[in-house]
């Protein structure tokens, strides 16, 4: 294992110690990091490390979620996160089935809400739902009895991503309190920004926010965090430099007038990172606009922890599966 | 046939009255109001301590989704709904299928009310055909066929140009505009106010200003033409600023305010209940308390509740696809009278010339007073009578409130229209007399 955080072997029977079964966390589902709390936070995040070892060995499959039913339901175009939550249920041994919305009833003019009590009506025990309409997460869980994770809500929350920032900082600055970190983009839109802005101050962060002034969420200083649209106010001596992408629709409803523009003012340069720490890391939660929010020199850099970002989505989702089947997993996990 | 309320607080600020008082009914209108009124041969109706008598009730925002949205409410639903809620008369706003911009729709929409018989109907006809702002609808023939005011309402009015031709044609009829204030291009793809609370939970937001911009244009139109404009659903403080400073310069503005305007804020909207999806929004706390401080001080003229009925299947989806809208008939006077008169911000005078007076001369209609001669629509309230609110009991055809469970201090206790009790509160004690008479109780169809 790769940091100094509690030892937790998935596999190995002394982790559990005399106390049972190990402490789970408080939510049902998971909807977002406003419900979570710090505690909540390093649970996933130590547990995910004992989980990234799994990807290690050479059968890189533990029984926890055996014999279970997990759905992923997206009702979105994804191949990164969706990949990377097929990848974690199947090393924990669960049955997976995946629906694409273009495939789904919802072509035929179902409600979201019948779609899914179609869906429990076979008893799934866990969904894994992204949607386009912020809030689908809550609807559902008014209404279902299956566990559910929001893989990203509109433009709301997307917590398994923000828990996988979380994860690579840590592992990469050995701590999240004090660090000074800067997202930088599309601010407005983005369902990633919010639930970064929920965890990283909860865990002691000092966070900057930087885009075009169209951009900044309105109310953003009640965030608890700094912005600017002069980003290298943000990116100076930075600890952490996370760039969210642009979307080209967003220049139909005059945010910015074109990417040359963008670039130039906004995108991140080898020069605008030199502003940070000399060990400052850059993270992307993809997928990436080379040339448009980041140079690919910076994308592709020594510093660029964007695929670890990838490979420890898979640990942290099998973290966060893993944890809020809570009792589902009854029984010991050998190696 | 004659009926006597001896002995009640009767408060008729048209006429300087707020006392006990007796009021003397005669075959449909109010015969005399003053103190010891002989009964003769009146059927004599003693009102205990606590009850109020008022001139009736009109809402002047209401949607009756007749013809052919038939779903979600009715004109015999709605009127019903609006006679338990304390109302002697709405006046219905014109997006129907298909749309109020001519006299067959406006007549259609009278006989259904006139054969409901429960509270009184002034339909608004539409300002263009369609709404579709491109052309002036036969607003003459809306006059003749008993149209009160004219609108688009559901969108704004769609040019300056419109606005301002709008308002001098149907000036000379004597009839306000009410207008739908919102720029189109502000407000976009927006169904939240756009402020902390749409940033947080990644809603799209409707600006302040969307509402404020034309709110400017239109007072500034009425101030050209000298003709009347009334906005509609006014929920911003720059909106109040607006008709307050046009009002200063004379020009014939009047405007309203919806009861989840004056009591609801964007910090609602966490959970993504679609009971808390209108239009205009709910906005931040400083909307709501300028809004509250514009009807105690006289700014804003009218209560009125944007009645907006929409089935459960609607509403019961995500937040950014559901329709616009809630439910207002039966919960407007309770959220009044707590909110506002027991809160401490206005006394009841100012809560009839908001709910009946107003109304009545805006819309150029009888009511808002109990003069001789005048109808005898009475809205007679419980002051003090605790409401708590349930949809189950609800006569409207919809049921998208958020205030579901609510308990209020305040109770509409009967609502007379025309000399008869359309309605009687089952659980409110003390005017029993009226029980039992023959009242018209909507059966649902």
């Amino acid at each position: 294992m790769t940091t100094d955080a509690p030892a937790t072997r998935i596999g190995d029977d002394e982790g559990r110690g005399s106390a049972g079964p190990p402490a789970g966390l408080h939510v049902k589902h998971l909807l977002g990091i406003a419900d979570l709390s710090p505690d909540d936070i390093t649970l996933i995040l130590d547990t995910a490390d004992a989980m990234k070892e799994v990807g290690t060995r050479a059968i890189k499959k533990v029984p926890a979620l055996r014999g279970k039913t997990v759905v992923n339901l997206f009702f979105e175009p994804s191949t990164r996160t969706r990949t990377s939550f097929e990848i974690a249920e199947k090393r924990l041994s669960a049955d997976t089935l995946n629906i694409a919305a273009s495939t789904s009833s919802v072509t035929k003019g179902e409600t979201l809400a019948d779609t899914v009590l179609n869906l429990e009506a076979m008893s799934p025990d866990m969904i894994v739902l992204r949607h386009a309409a912020s809030g689908a997460c809550h609807l559902l869980s008014r209404i279902c009895r299956s566990r559910i994770i929001n893989a990203g809500d509109g433009m709301h929350e997307h917590p398994t991503q923000a828990l996988l920032d979380a994860f690579t900082i840590r592992e990469r600055k050995r701590r999240i309190a004090g660090l000074k970190v800067a997202i930088v983009g599309d601010l407005l839109h983005s369902r990633v920004l919010r639930s970064n802005l929920l965890l990283l101050p909860k865990m002691g962060a000092q966070v900057w926010v930087s885009g075009p002034a169209t951009l900044i969420p309105p109310g953003i200083e009640r965030f608890g965090v700094r912005a600017t649209w002069r980003i290298e106010e943000a990116v100076e001596g930075a600890d952490v430099i996370m760039m969210l992408r642009i979307q080209r629709e967003r220049m139909k409803g005059h945010f910015f007038p074109s990417a040359r523009e963008y670039f130039k003012i906004f995108g991140l340069t080898a020069a605008r990172a030199r502003l940070a720490k000399p060990d400052a890391i850059i993270m992307h939660p993809g997928p990436m606009n080379r040339g448009v929010e980041i140079a690919s020199e910076v994308a592709d850099g020594p510093y660029s922890v964007i695929l670890e970002q990838v490979a420890n989505g898979v640990a942290v989702r099998m973290a966060v599966l893993y944890l809020l089947a809570g009792e589902v997993a009854t029984e010991a996990m050998p190696a | 046939m004659k009926t006597l309320f001896r002995g009640g607080r009767v408060v008729d600020p048209a006429n300087g009255i707020d006392g006990r008082a007796d009021v003397l009914i005669d075959d449909g209108t109010i015969a005399r109001v003053g103190r010891d009124v002989p009964a003769g041969d009146a059927r004599v109706i003693e009102v205990p301590a606590g009850f109020v008598l008022c001139p009736g009730f009109i809402d002047m925002h209401v949607h009756l989704r007749e013809p052919g949205q038939e779903h979600k409410e009715t004109v015999a639903t709605g009127v019903a709904a609006a006679v338990a809620g304390g109302f002697t008369a709405v006046a219905c706003m014109p997006n129907t299928s298909p749309i109020n911009d001519n006299a067959g729709v406006t007549e259609f929409i009278l006989g259904k009310a006139a054969e409901a018989d429960l509270a009184r109907v002034y339909p608004i006809g539409a300002v263009s055909v369609g709404s579709n702002g491109a052309q002036l609808a036969e607003i003459g023939e809306l006059r003749e066929a008993g149209c009160v005011a004219v609108s688009d309402d559901g969108r704004p009015i769609a040019t300056a140009l419109l606005m301002r031709r709008a308002l001098e044609y149907t000036g000379m009829f004597g009839m306000p505009v009410i207008d739908h204030c919102e720029d189109p291009t502000l407000k976009a793809d927006g169904v939240a106010h756009e402020g902390y609370h749409a940033s947080a939970l990644g809603l799209r937001g409707i600006p302040a200003v969307a509402e404020a911009l034309m709110v400017e244009r239109d007072v500034t139109l009425a101030e050209l033409t000298g003709a009347p404009v009334h906005i509609a659903h006014m929920s911003v403080r720059g909106s109040l600023r607006a008709v307050r400073a046009g009002k200063a310069r004379g020009a014939r503005v009047t405007c309203e305010v919806t009861p989840h305007h004056f009591v609801l804020t964007d910090e609602a909207l966490a959970g993504y209940d679609t009971n808390y999806k209108m239009n205009p929004p709910l906005r931040e706390a400083a909307d709501r308390d300028a809004m509250i401080e514009g009807i105690a001080d006289g700014s804003v003229d009218a209560i009125a509740t944007d009645h907006a009925p929409h089935h459960y299947d609607e509403k019961h989806v995500e937040f950014d696809v559901a329709p616009f809208g809630i439910v207002g008939l039966e919960t407007a006077v309770p959220l009044a009278l707590d909110r506002l008169v027991h809160a401490g911000h206005i006394g009841l005078s100012r809560l009839v010339e908001l709910m009946s007076v107003n109304p009545a001369r805006i819309l150029g209609v009888p009511g808002g007073s109990l003069a001789p001669g005048a109808p005898a629509d009475l809205t007679i309230l419980a002051l003090d009578h605790p409401v708590v609110v349930d949809v189950a009991t609800f006569r409207s055809r919809s049921r998208n409130t958020p205030f579901n469970g609510w308990t209020l201090r305040g109770a509409v206790a009967v609502t007379i229209v025309g000399g008869r009790a359309k309605y009687v509160n089952p659980v409110v004690t003390g005017l029993d007399a009226l029980k039992g008479r023959p009242s018209a109780v909507v059966r649902e169809p």
